[in-house]
């Protein structure tokens, strides 16, 4: 469903708003997509990362001698090859420190996982590289180890690091953040309704089907070239640099397809390992995780443990907002908690907040980024407390919302001032939608139950730096490049922007992808910034290649630029001359480029401004077998300011896909630690994501509302569909069996044993 | 780096010797989707693999003269579906072949792997334990028989003997009035190892039970064969209490782990539920026989 407020953006557009086909679909569904495990090269050799078997232990020593000796080993790494950054002093890369990125790539004092990198071979093949693994001689002195969030934080709990101090005390809290508006308790000592409530939820995987992969090359001349997967090939660039000591502009990083990134590709395990294996070695270097690996030893996100409270007064007016997260970091400092702390009360306007947010480190691999991250934590919790609220005032949970909803001027606990807020608007598509009014039978089997939640949530969104370069090829078409990984569809909606804008045929324009000697610094594909971003700086390349082509056609009738109009795909003349000349098109003017001035083309490097944050209302049927504890959606809605949907179908699945992670979150995703602190379920067969089956088609309703700092009036959306899908399916558990889950998932031996009780 | 002989005989003598002069170095390849697996994970290296999947005996489905149908152990769930009679016959114990993994495992997996694997979650073997199927044997010493429930020994173990190979399933003729079911509990719809898997075949005469089995997955060290289940069900016209005391039978059986699968409590809550609604359906297919 699709609901455009603002049909003068919409009428006369040929491409925008299209299903054109995918640039990238073609290879894609042929097999023939080039993944970052595909690459291969002459005189190629195979790394492997040796792996800590326990989870927390000193390492006394390191002996790479037998697996050096061994034949067919060609180098060896560990840790004193990669460059130290001391723990006393923060080395930033976005949100990402140094510190911690050394540490994480290779244990340093300490093995703090269990599969944290202790060495890493370079071998003629993959056998002998696993060989030389085993050969790698490691003396740890064991620690006792720790893997829950109220476990770590306990007074006598083992300690990681010992340099960090909380309340002036060794202390796995790393850090704190808070969000603060007015004075809470008054706020509380004003409400008539309070509901305090204490959630848990478990780490889970992005679910990515690509496992981590890189090919490098370090030539003899210092330059190295790296092939690999991720979210950002500069951010490849930059982070390899800063853990090899090899300068950036000695760097190229090509960016292969992705399969599949959500976030967990921000960061990145190989490369430094890969470089530095091949300069040691002479030889390419190609590393692949497998899938083990990639659930041992990459980052889920954080595991919860918040309490929030929240207090109204009769009317349903919400006087005081209060949180504590506690958020897992994983074995180093840096987990999310800007999503919880920031977004868990955003879309209301509240005049008391009270938000505070705790990094808990503790011995599981380091927390990636996932979809707004930490922000479904904190919606899980508040949006779960807002029921019970609702509910307690006899209100409708929607008009709860409505009655509280942030509105332009309002100010958010983490400090913005917001400008347009279309919150409202989501809500009120629920509101009016045919599934929210659609009767629900509660009891259509004997030992099936139904019920019905709604939640919604709140995400930041992002502009930062994007560059593009729009060429006009000699035969009149037309190359678009930027510097963005596409994980979700952003070279279809840039082919649409591009052809729109020069008012040509749509297969005329190719996007690709540059690599980082070929384009200007673009900023990581996340925080929804991409078709924002980029689009905004394909706007303004093509804009300038417009002016061009309009300046070539006055140069050839030999009149005023400014007297040329840009119409259809060519240039008329206007005003006075208007009908003097016959056009001329991009064809005719990309014949004459070169005696009329040479090339055609354009570049704009910005950091973008003006990405609005994304608001999303959601609305959900549940059914649950009440003999087997299982849970299982019948039927989901979403709603969703989406600004402009550049090219639906991708909007679309990036509500869907989000909305569907979500569902696994609540139901049946959870990270499964032994006794020995060793993940118990590495791998897809028992780590439940949901299969197709278990979910049913999700309706995106994609509410068009123009951003108005926008040229196309785009809106990120790739990550507020996943904000509030954890507490709807909660509230429609609650909905469907009286009883209330505060623990994340709902699996059905937990919803077995809450129905026994 | 360890190397790794292949043999795919023609005939089954060849494969028994082949596979019992290994002594032990060697593996039967069926289907491969539990041994390619465990080979990947490190779990088993064998010296040699014997594919058995081109011994004719061992993939084919036979009707016996007495009624019943002989199926090769190495045959793959998908061409057991192709078979017009044998899911009539057998509907449960085609279900539970089918629900192992998906379309693609579908294509290789076969009974004999799903039995010879070991597994107690092994989908097909309650299944075929209801039915009362029984395997044929050839080794060295020759050939023998036995009932399904006398092949797991308990997790990845058997009963059979060095050397041994499983070359059929031997499903007995159907009186009228019979049915067969099989239901898993699993967390998702699909893709899932079972937490509890239950098997139920019936024979009913003007509405009463003359012939009961129950096999029940994934709640023991080995599929077990629930025969105090079946001994509530039989005379009994499947009222609610002889529904209950079965159900009470099976979770008497049960003596499940807690693991990342499932919890002890729930898993024999659930078997009791299963048979239940497994008994139902098999009940309504022996109706309609
Ligand atoms: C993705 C996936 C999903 C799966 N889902 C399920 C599921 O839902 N339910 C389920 O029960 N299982 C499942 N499995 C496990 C597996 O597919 C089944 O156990 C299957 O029936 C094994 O049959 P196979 O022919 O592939 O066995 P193979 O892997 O060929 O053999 C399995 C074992 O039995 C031995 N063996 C095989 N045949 C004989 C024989 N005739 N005589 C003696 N020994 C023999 C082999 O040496 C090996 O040790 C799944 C596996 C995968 C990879």
């Amino acid at each position: 469903m699709n609901v455009i407020s603002d049909k003068l953006q919409v009428e006369g557009n040929r491409w925008i708003g299209t299903r054109t086909v995918r640039p990238d679909g073609a290879d894609k569904v042929t097999g023939r997509a080039a993944y970052a495990a595909d690459n291969t090269m002459p005189g190629m050799i195979w790394g492997k990362v040796l792996r800590s078997p326990h989870a927390h232990a000193v390492i006394r020593s390191v002996d790479t001698s037998k697996a050096e000796a061994l034949p067919g080993v060609k180098a060896v790494v560990t840790a004193r090859d990669i460059v130290d950054f001391p723990v006393d002093k923060s080395v930033m890369l976005g949100i990402q420190d140094m510190r911690w990125m050394c540490r994480n790539v290779m244990a340093r004092e300490k093995a703090l996982f269990h599969g944290h990198p202790i060495a890493a071979v370079a071998a003629i093949n993959e056998e002998v590289a696993a060989e030389a693994c085993r050969l790698i001689e490691v003396d740890y002195e064991v620690l006792p180890h720790v893997i829950e969030i109220e476990d770590a934080i306990r007074p006598d709990a083992p300690i990681l690091h010992d340099f960090l101090k909380h309340e002036g005390k060794p202390s796995n809290i790393a850090g704190t953040m808070t969000a603060k508006l007015g004075d809470v308790e008054a706020g509380f000592a004003e409400a008539d309704v309070i509901v305090e409530r204490t959630f848990r939820t478990r780490p889970v995987h992005q679910g990515y089907i690509e496992p981590q992969a890189c090919t490098v090359s370090y030539a003899a001349d210092g330059r190295a070239t790296i092939w690999s997967s991720s979210q950002g090939q500069f951010m490849v660039r930059a982070m390899t640099s800063l853990l090899t000591g090899v300068p950036q502009s000695n760097i190229k990083a090509i960016p292969a397809e992705i399969g599949g990134g959500f976030g967990a590709k921000t960061i990145i395990y190989l490369e430094p390992l890969a470089l530095l294996l091949s300069k040691k070695s002479g030889r390419p270097v190609k590393m692949v995780m497998t899938r083990e690996e990639v659930m041992r030893a990459t980052g889920p996100t954080s595991g919860s443990f918040s309490t929030v409270r929240i207090g109204a007064k009769k009317d349903g007016t919400i006087v005081a907002a209060q949180g504590t997260f506690y958020i897992q970091a994983g074995c180093l400092p840096g987990g999310p908690l800007r999503g919880p702390v920031g977004c868990a009360f955003a879309p209301y306007e509240i005049p008391n907040v009270l938000s505070v947010g705790f990094d808990v480190v503790s011995n599981r691999s380091k927390v990636a980024a996932y979809r707004a991250p930490g922000a479904p934590l904190g919606a899980y919790a508040a949006e779960c407390v807002l029921d019970e609220v609702a509910e307690k005032l006899g209100m409708d949970p929607l008009e709860l919302r409505l009655k509280n909803s942030a509105k332009p001027g309002s100010k958010a606990a983490y400090g913005a001032t917001f400008g347009k807020v279309t919150f409202e608007e989501t809500v009120e598509a629920i509101r009016t939608h045919e599934h929210y009014k659609a009767p629900l039978e509660r009891n259509p089997r004997p030992g099936v139950r139904r019920g019905r939640g709604v939640a919604s949530g709140f995400w930041y969104n992002a502009g930062g730096e994007s560059s593009a370069q729009v060429n006009i090829t000699e035969d009149g078409n037309v190359l678009v490049t930027t510097g963005h990984p596409d994980v979700g569809g952003s070279r279809a909606s840039i082919a649409n922007v591009t052809a729109e804008l020069l008012g040509i045929e749509h297969g005329r324009v190719s996007v690709q992808i540059g690599d980082t000697s070929s384009i200007g610094f673009s900023n990581l594909t996340g925080g929804s910034r991409v078709t924002f971003a980029s689009a905004m700086v394909v706007t303004q390349s093509t804009e300038k290649v417009i002016t061009q082509l309009r300046e070539r056609a006055a140069k050839i009738w030999k009149i005023d630029p400014e007297a040329v109009t840009w119409e259809n795909g060519e240039a008329r003349p206007a005003g006075p001359n208007a009908g003097q000349f016959p056009p001329l098109t991009l064809k005719e003017l990309a014949a004459k480029a070169n005696e009329m001035g040479g090339p055609i083309g354009a570049g704009v490097q910005l950091n973008t401004q003006g990405a609005d944050p994304g608001f999303a209302t959601h609305v959900v049927d549940v059914e649950v077998d009440v003999d087997l504890g299982i849970v299982r959606v019948l039927r989901y809605t979403a709603a969703q300011d989406v600004g402009r949907a550049l090219h639906p179908s991708y909007v679309e699945g990036q509500i869907q896909g989000g909305v569907v992670q979500g569902i696994g979150w609540a139901l049946s995703e959870e990270y499964l630690y032994d006794r020995q602190g060793r993940l118990d379920n590495a791998g897809f067969l028992d780590y439940r994501m949901p299969v197709c089956s278990d979910v049913p088609m999700i309706e995106p309703v994609m509410l068009e509302i123009p951003n108005p700092k926008h040229p196309q009036g785009v809106r990120g959306v790739g990550e507020a569909p996943i904000v509030p899908p954890l507490a709807a399916i909660a509230n429609a558990v609650y909905d469907a069996l009286g009883k209330r889950f505060y623990s994340l998932p709902m699996s059905p031996p937990k919803v077995l044993e809450a129905l026994e009780e | 780096m360890t190397d790794i002989r292949y043999l795919a005989p023609r005939s089954l003598e060849e494969a028994v010797s082949a596979f019992a002069a290994a002594q032990g170095a060697a593996r039967i390849l069926a289907g491969g989707t539990d041994l390619l697996v465990q080979m990947r994970n490190g779990v088993v290296k064998p010296g040699l693999i014997v594919d058995i999947k081109k011994i004719a005996e061992m993939t084919e489905i036979a009707e016996t003269p007495e009624g019943g149908f002989r199926i090769g152990a190495a045959i793959s769930g998908a061409t057991l579906a192709e078979h017009p009679r044998f899911g009539k016959a057998w509907p449960g114990v085609l279900e539970a072949i089918n629900l192992i993994g998906s379309k693609q495992v579908q294509g290789r997996a076969s009974p004999g792997g799903n039995l010879c694997n070991g597994s107690p979650a092994g989908d097909s073997v309650p299944a075929m334990i209801a039915a009362g199927a029984v395997v044929t044997v050839q080794g060295p010493n020759g050939r023998r028989q036995m009932p399904v429930e006398a092949v797991p020994a308990g997790p990845g173990r058997t009963h059979l003997a060095p050397g041994e190979i499983v070359v059929s399933f031997t499903l007995p003729p159907r009186p009228a009035g019979s049915g067969d079911a099989y239901l898993r509990m699993i967390p998702r719809t699909e893709m899932d190892i079972a937490v509890v898997g239950c098997g139920v075949s019936l024979t009913l005469q003007g509405g009463t039970v003359t012939a009961a089995r129950v096999g029940l997955g994934a709640v023991a060290p080995t599929v077990l064969l629930v025969e105090d289940a079946a001994r509530a069900l039989i005379g009994s016209r499947l009222e609610e209490e002889a529904l209950e005391a079965a159900a009470a039978a099976c979770r008497a059986a049960c003596r499940p782990i807690n693991d990342k699968r499932g919890t002890i409590a729930y898993r024999i809550k659930v078997a009791g539920v299963l048979l239940k609604r497994t008994a139902a359906i098999a009940a309504q297919r022996a109706g309609g026989n």
